[in-house]
């Protein structure tokens, strides 16, 4: 066996560690917060009594994640342990989570058009191979697509053209 | 009872065949096919992508459609994992081994031709086995208390979420993240705000759309941008002509189709084991049973029918529970179960009493829908293969469009919007701590109806816990579930040597949840190549 402490810098490199650790914060997050709600009895259980049962089992799942990782993993056998991918995304994933936030604002300022063009530039500016120029001909075509099916077919009610400047 | 049945039969082909019901269930067999052959869109991505196009309509339709768009996407992907090796969804890992080296060998269109038929003779004989369990198992279900409608939700949320795919203790986390996911928002019962921090829009809780394309499209894009390589089009020049197979090649096929069909059904009985489990046992048992299992691997027509035919047959077999009971046994059928619910359509064993012109008109349209896969395929199968070349570039920013407005549809409101980006990059992160966010939509949809049939459980019996031991019913449901989980760390402990043999892919037969681990590594495995 290893001496404690490479025991513990391999144990900082194994993904179910983290895991295991996120599934403890978020249970004891829900455990907490759900102890601020009435518990009641369990014949007239109150609003809290579910959620925070829900949460002490996840932490106790968390620990579960968490202790397997201490378990010396047959060598080689388990799928990666990198938590990021290999060639990590910050650009792309920044774009794709932007995308939205930009269909709201463009959606709720400017209109369904805007909206939609903004939302596929963005995301598609995501791509490694992708140019301005390429990206804003996809989303100009999807756009129209776009609308047309949603407006006119789907009659969903966002105008399509709007100006609420100032609000 | 036969009679019965087929009365009911002959009702549900009336509503089916309505024209504006005919028409739906063929736009959504259509467009579930055109997107489901996309590389990267399975069908959970595809349902739920499409799921706001039925918000405007009646519930029959909208069922009908969306049954439509399931079974279109699983065709779509089979085309996806035959001809270009990258199966979109768990359950076509196994087409691949066999079906990808047809296609290098000129084969592919056999293959793709003899998959329409394996899929609609296996689809067949799950929907047969619909319309005579459901109403036996309906009739079963109306005696069941809150107890045992508690534990018959635990032992499947259990085995959704154990017996699907990689780490078991990771699948229940994520089935109990979901459940409390669930119970977001105002509480039924005594109507106090729960996790909403003040937010108004959290009051009815989080939006079931904005879960799933969050989850199965924003995460999804998150996690193949960039790292998909370029497709492979050399071996897609299918066309309609290349589709049809010799005779050899059907008598070939003949039983091995029926013995897929058979194992699929069984496996849809167990709850829990869906198309994945039945696709992957019915590989090992075709090989096992093959005179030269050597060959297989090497594009043999027995490897791509069997798992094919096993896969529709257990997935129309999964309809069973989820219809006539209300529990789905995966986060497909939760999905549209969820959309029935959208509908305002209350799940469980009331619903075939209450709507049979749901649940008939369902059972009719996939039969309807079925043959129609088979002659929308057969012509337009030189379409599909130029769909395939489409770039992931031009795929998924599309698709983020789609993903925003399907969501802002949904209530028209912008709050969903930023939920569903929450949500995604929620997933994402459990994505990459190798979690499966699957069971989560399972939890979320069955967690309120869970909630509220304990409290009521408790209720009844006076705050005393051990109803649901005391209750004979309820205790085989709970012994089920505690076999489900020793047979877990049993497997575990002894699955944890067999691991470590490379060619552990006999068994899948003896050793299901084994099986079910190495199908879902290859599914890792195999977009990387």
């Amino acid at each position: 066996m290893q001496p404690s402490t490479s025991l513990l810098r391999d144990l900082v490199r194994k993904r179910d560690f983290y895991a295991g650790g996120l599934m403890i914060l978020f249970g004891l997050f829900i455990a907490l917060k759900g102890s601020t709600y009435r518990a009641g009895t369990l014949m007239h259980m109150g609003p809290g009594f579910l959620p925070t049962a829900l949460g002490v089992i996840l932490v106790l799942l968390g620990i579960a994640i968490a202790a397997a990782a201490i378990a010396p993993v047959a060598a080689g056998a388990e799928d990666d342990q990198r938590i990021l991918p290999e060639n990590p995304q910050w650009w792309a994933w920044f774009c794709i989570l932007i995308s939205p936030i930009c269909f709201i604002f463009f959606g709720r300022y400017f209109g369904m058009a805007p909206a939609t063009f903004s939302c596929i530039f963005i995301a598609a500016l995501g791509d490694k191979s992708a140019t301005w120029k390429s990206s804003a001909i996809l989303s100009a075509v999807v756009t129209v697509f776009g609308v047309g099916l949603f407006s006119y077919f789907l009659q969903v009610p966002m105008p399509i053209f709007t100006w609420r400047g100032g609000l | 009872m036969i009679s019965t049945a087929l009365t009911d039969l002959w009702y549900g082909f009336g509503v089916a065949l309505e024209p504006h019901n005919l028409l739906w269930c063929f736009v959504g067999v259509l467009v579930g096919n055109m997107v489901g052959v996309l590389p990267g869109m399975g069908p959970l991505a595809t349902i739920s992508i499409l799921l706001p196009l039925t918000f405007g309509m009646k519930p029959v339709a909208a069922i009908l459609m969306l049954g439509g768009v399931m079974y279109g996407a699983q065709y779509g992907g089979a085309i996806c994992s035959i001809l270009l090796n990258l199966p979109c969804h768990p359950p076509h890992a196994v087409t691949c081994l066999d079906g990808f080296p047809m296609t290098k060998q000129g084969r592919g269109g056999v293959a793709l031709g003899l998959t329409v038929f394996a899929s609609f003779v296996g689809a067949s004989w799950g929907i047969t086995e619909m319309i005579f369990l459901s109403p036996l198992l309906v009739r079963a279900a109306l005696q069941f208390g809150p107890a045992e409608v508690c534990s018959l939700m635990l032992l499947g949320l259990l085995a959704g979420s154990t017996l699907a795919r990689g780490s078991p203790v990771k699948g229940v986390a994520m089935t109990v993240l979901g459940l409390f996911l669930g119970s977001v928002g105002t509480d039924l019962e005594t109507g106090s705000e729960r996790y909403t921090f003040g937010m108004t829009e959290l009051d009815d809780g989080i939006e079931l759309i904005a879960l799933a394309l969050g989850l199965f499209g924003i995460a999804e894009f998150m996690n193949s941008v960039n790292q998909v390589a370029p497709i492979n089009t050399k071996y897609t020049n299918v066309t309609f002509k290349d589709m049809r197979p010799t005779k050899a090649d059907m008598k070939r096929a003949f039983f091995p189709m029926w013995r897929g069909t058979i194992i699929g059904s069984l496996c849809s009985l167990i709850p829990g084991t869906g198309p994945t489990i039945a696709s992957f046992v019915a590989y090992a048992t075709e090989k096992k049973i093959s005179k030269h299992p050597e060959k297989f691997g090497t594009g043999l027509i027995e490897g791509v029918v069997c798992p094919e035919a096993s896969t529709h047959s257990s997935v129309q077999g999964d309809f069973i529970p989820t219809m006539s009971l209300g529990i789905p046994g995966d986060a497909v059928m939760a999905l549209l179960l969820g959309a029935l619910m959208i509908q305002g359509i209350v799940p469980g064993p009331q619903l075939i009493s209450q709507h049979p012109d749901i649940f008939w008109g369902l059972v009719a349209s996939f039969w309807i829908g079925n043959i129609m896969l088979v002659l929308l395929n057969v012509p337009l199968i030189g379409i599909w293969v130029k769909m395939l070349a489409i770039p992931y570039k031009y795929l998924y920013p599309s698709a983020m469009f789609f993903v925003c407005i399907g969501v802002y549809a949904a209530n028209n409101d912008f709050f969903q919007v930023g939920e569903v980006a929450v949500i995604g990059l929620l997933g994402y992160v459990l994505l990459r701590l190798g979690f499966h966010p699957a069971p989560i939509l399972l939890g979320f949809v069955l967690g309120p109806r869970f909630e509220e049939n304990f409290r009521r459980a408790m209720l009844i019996a006076r705050g005393d816990i051990t109803v649901f031991v005391q209750r004979p019913i309820s205790a085989v449901f709970i012994a089920l579930c505690v076999i489900l989980i020793g047979s877990q760390i049993y497997f575990r402990m002894k699955g944890s040597k067999a691991d470590l043999e490379p060619a552990a892919e006999n068994d899948g037969a003896d050793g299901r949840p084994v099986g079910a681990e190495l199908a879902a590594q290859r599914v890792r495995a195999t977009p990387a190549e």
